[in-house]
């Protein structure tokens, strides 16, 4: 019987920094609370019991979320048809492992529907932001007429996808006001007929099969968010994942041993919800994309392409690079090697996939690779643990692991072939929705590196930022583009006043409020479309003062005097509801310090510094006018 | 020795698990199944001498003896457990 490992996450018995786990866990847990240790003893490849044993620190050390704390807390309501307690410890430490603090509520064995159907005191109480629906395979069988001929079952098939189900959606959303995770269902029942299973319309196997089916669609449709645990299984097994004699015994579906694996599943939604997600995949060049040393091998002598076994994984290693390219994720090299010798195979080698234009930032030098994924972040504008570093140096992994803390560095089997599949399994990309966005960022990766390229050739910055041909588009919030703004107040960690988190339901309430507006931006120039770029909410505030209760921005559009204009159109938002002044509140966390004179910058006023507590700003309107930049303005009121 | 080096040692032969082994190794088990680094079992202790052994420690203890010494527990062997000391001789007729 295999157990789901989580196999891309260091080993625990294996001693790093001169410790094993289990020391630095008894450490830990004498030693005053710390947020970021515990975080990263969470990002080992943890059985139950250890996970387990580090829940009980975690839970004791961090009853409530950490101050300082960037990514907003979860309070998670599991909620389902058989015995689920067990995987809550999972739950926790997944969370963290993603770096989201989690607390769990379970209602009572199985009576999800009371609680959904009608309001519950105690789920109340707990004013759940996200809920849970775990129901096993048996219960959703439940439905299917034992009986049943094909109509039956195609009845009882499109009752439960589409009624049962959206009903709970629909239940939590009003009643709790929060989204529903919804997994799929572990196909557990024994086949009647094998491979002709399908043509038995009262198998419960068939029955599970066809709703799994259905059932992606049927969340995205009514806006739930879809889990796929049957998808999981396969990867290790369900002999893995499902234990009959712990079904019988306890009525767990998911056995205690998948349980890390399980959370682990979840964990990468709730980070996909905060905007967590990895951006960019950098990739190591030797013996990682292709075999042997291309300053040694030469052109000729390095393995790639078809004929050989390694010179095809290495192939299928860049093609899954290409196609995460292609859907979002943009591609970086950092590489020890004389950059001529690093691009050669990107300009010549015939077998290449992945081109120079597939990379949105190349660095090949030979200084330490930690810096250079510094530098490689700060090029592309995005936080070190939005990075995904993939290396097939265990020197190199754990010497960026040790230095780079927050940067995701999977493990990496050394057998090439088996590449792909790890980085996959790792799960670091995951999404729970893919919007247009994700869809053209690596392009505007690319366009900005053109962008860059034009900035260093022009020596006047002025004349460089008026080339561009800027336009900044805005309007006020609406509900086609609602889903992309509350992913911007939820991820954004630089260029963010407030740092303060809207779920999606929040802001609709915000669209209907009088005393408040929303803003949205996007940027185009010469080279693209640098799509919704920035977000602004401001509230009537008394005395005719707007106060400015949030301002964030992609960092890709730093520099550009987009700052300005921005201000220059809430301004005229301000003064057209009779507005005198704006207020503007800076509020320091650990990652926004870039902003933190921005309000003097663009000539505000300090009204009172309370330290770390924040400062405020005043900015008269009555006579102020908006500076000049390089953009032109264009409403879509 | 790790357990881990243990088995794979017993696997090929070079190594032979005895009560002793099976001893402190299940004892470690409970002692963090129970968050109790003092734990101590005899082998006529049962779930009631030790506080908080209820089915669901039960089904924990089982799954983490199982993950540790690779074995696999019949439910009928488990349902015949009756003290700590049986738990020890069905896991050691499987290791040695």
């Amino acid at each position: 019987m295999s157990t789901p490992q989580l196999a891309w996450l260091p080993d625990p018995t294996v001693a790093t920094k001169g410790h094993l786990w289990d020391q630095r866990l008894s450490q830990a847990k004498d030693a005053a609370p710390d947020w970021d240790t515990l975080l990263d003893l969470a990002r080992y490849n943890l059985n139950f019991m250890r996970t387990m044993k580090l829940d009980r620190v975690l839970t004791r050390q961090f009853p409530e979320p950490p101050a300082h704390l960037s990514v907003k807390p979860v309070r998670l309501a599991l909620l389902g048809s058989s015995t689920i307690n067990h995987l809550i410890p999972s739950l926790r430490v997944a969370a963290l492992r993603h770096g989201i603090w989690l607390t769990v509520h379970t209602g009572e064995y199985g009576s999800y529907r009371q609680e959904l159907g009608q309001d519950d005191d105690a789920l109340k109480a707990f004013a759940p932001t996200l809920i849970l629906l775990l129901l096993d395979a048996r219960h959703i069988a439940g439905f299917l007429p034992r009986n049943a001929d094909q109509a039956a079952a195609d009845t009882a098939c499109q009752e439960v996808v589409e009624r049962l189900l959206p009903e709970c959606w629909r239940e939590a959303k009003s009643r709790y006001g929060c989204p529903v995770l919804q997994t799929s269902f572990l196909p557990v029942f024994p086949r009647l007929m094998g491979s002709a299973e399908a043509l038995l319309p009262s198998s419960s196997a068939n029955f599970i099969t066809r709703i799994n089916a259905l059932l992606a669609a049927s969340c995205h449709k009514h806006g739930a968010i879809f889990v796929d645990l049957a998808a999981e299984a396969t990867r290790y097994g369900l002999e893995a994942w499902y234990d009959p004699s712990l079904w019988w015994r306890a009525k767990q579906e998911i056995a205690p041993s998948a349980a890390p694996a399980f959370g682990e599943l979840v964990g990468r939604s709730l980070a996909a919800l905060a905007g967590r997600s990895s951006k960019c995949l950098v990739l190591d060049l030797d013996n990682t994309l292709w075999g042997g040393v291309i300053g040694d091998d030469g052109l000729d002598g390095i393995e790639l392409g078809q004929g050989s076994p390694l010179g095809e994984a290495f192939v299928a290693l860049q093609e899954f690079a290409l196609r995460l390219s292609r859907r979002g994720v943009v591609l970086a090299v950092c590489s020890k090697n004389d950059e001529a010798n690093a691009r050669l195979p990107f300009q010549k080698h015939p077998e290449m996939i992945l081109r120079e234009k597939d990379i949105g930032c190349f660095v090949a030098n030979w200084n330490d690779k930690a810096e250079n994924i510094r530098e490689i972040a700060s090029r592309l504008s995005i936080g070190l643990d939005s990075i995904v570093f993939v290396d097939d140096n265990p020197f190199e992994r754990s010497r960026v692991r040790e230095a780079l803390p927050m940067v995701n560095v999977p493990e990496i089997p050394e057998d090439p072939t088996l590449v792909p599949d790890a980085v996959a399994a790792a799960g670091y990309f995951d999404l729970i929705e893919l919007s247009a966005e994700d869809l053209n960022r690596s392009d505007q990766y690319q366009a900005n590196l053109q962008r860059q390229s034009l900035q260093e050739s022009a020596t006047d910055l002025g004349s460089y930022l008026n080339g561009l041909d800027m336009t900044l588009i805005y309007g006020a919030f609406n509900s086609t583009n609602l889903s992309r703004i509350t992913q911007l107040i939820n991820k954004s960690n630089q260029f963010n006043l407030t740092t303060r988190r809207y779920s999606q339901d929040d802001l609709t309430a915000l669209m209907a409020d009088d005393t408040a507006f929303g803003l949205w931006f996007r940027l185009t120039d010469r080279f693209g479309d640098n799509g919704l770029i920035a977000v602004v909410i401001g509230r009537d505030a008394a005395e005719g003062i707007v106060d400015i209760d949030t301002w964030l921005m992609s960092c890709r559009v730093l520099g550009r005097g987009v700052e300005e204009a921005t201000l220059s159109v809430i301004a005229a938002q301000a003064r057209a509801r009779g507005a005198i002044a704006l207020r503007g509140t800076y509020l320091p966390t650990l990652k926004n310090s870039m902003v933190a004179d921005m309000y003097s910058r663009l000539g505000f006023t300090l009204l009172e510094d309370r330290g770390i507590e924040g400062k405020s700003y005043i900015l008269p309107l009555t006579e102020w006018m908006p500076a000049t930049t390089s953009i032109t303005l264009s409403s879509e009121f | 020795m790790d357990a881990r080096n243990n088995l794979y040692y017993l696997k090929f032969g070079v190594l032979k698990m005895n009560r002793n082994d099976v001893v402190e190794q299940i004892t470690k088990i409970f002692q963090d199944v129970f968050d109790d680094p003092n734990l101590t079992l005899k082998d006529d202790t049962t779930a009631q001498d030790v506080p908080g052994w209820d089915s669901v420690a039960m089904i924990n203890i089982i799954v983490a003896i199982e993950e540790h010494f690779n074995i696999r527990l019949k439910t009928r062997e488990i349902d015949g457990l009756k003290s700590v000391g049986d738990l020890y001789e069905t896991v050691l007729a499987k290791v040695s």
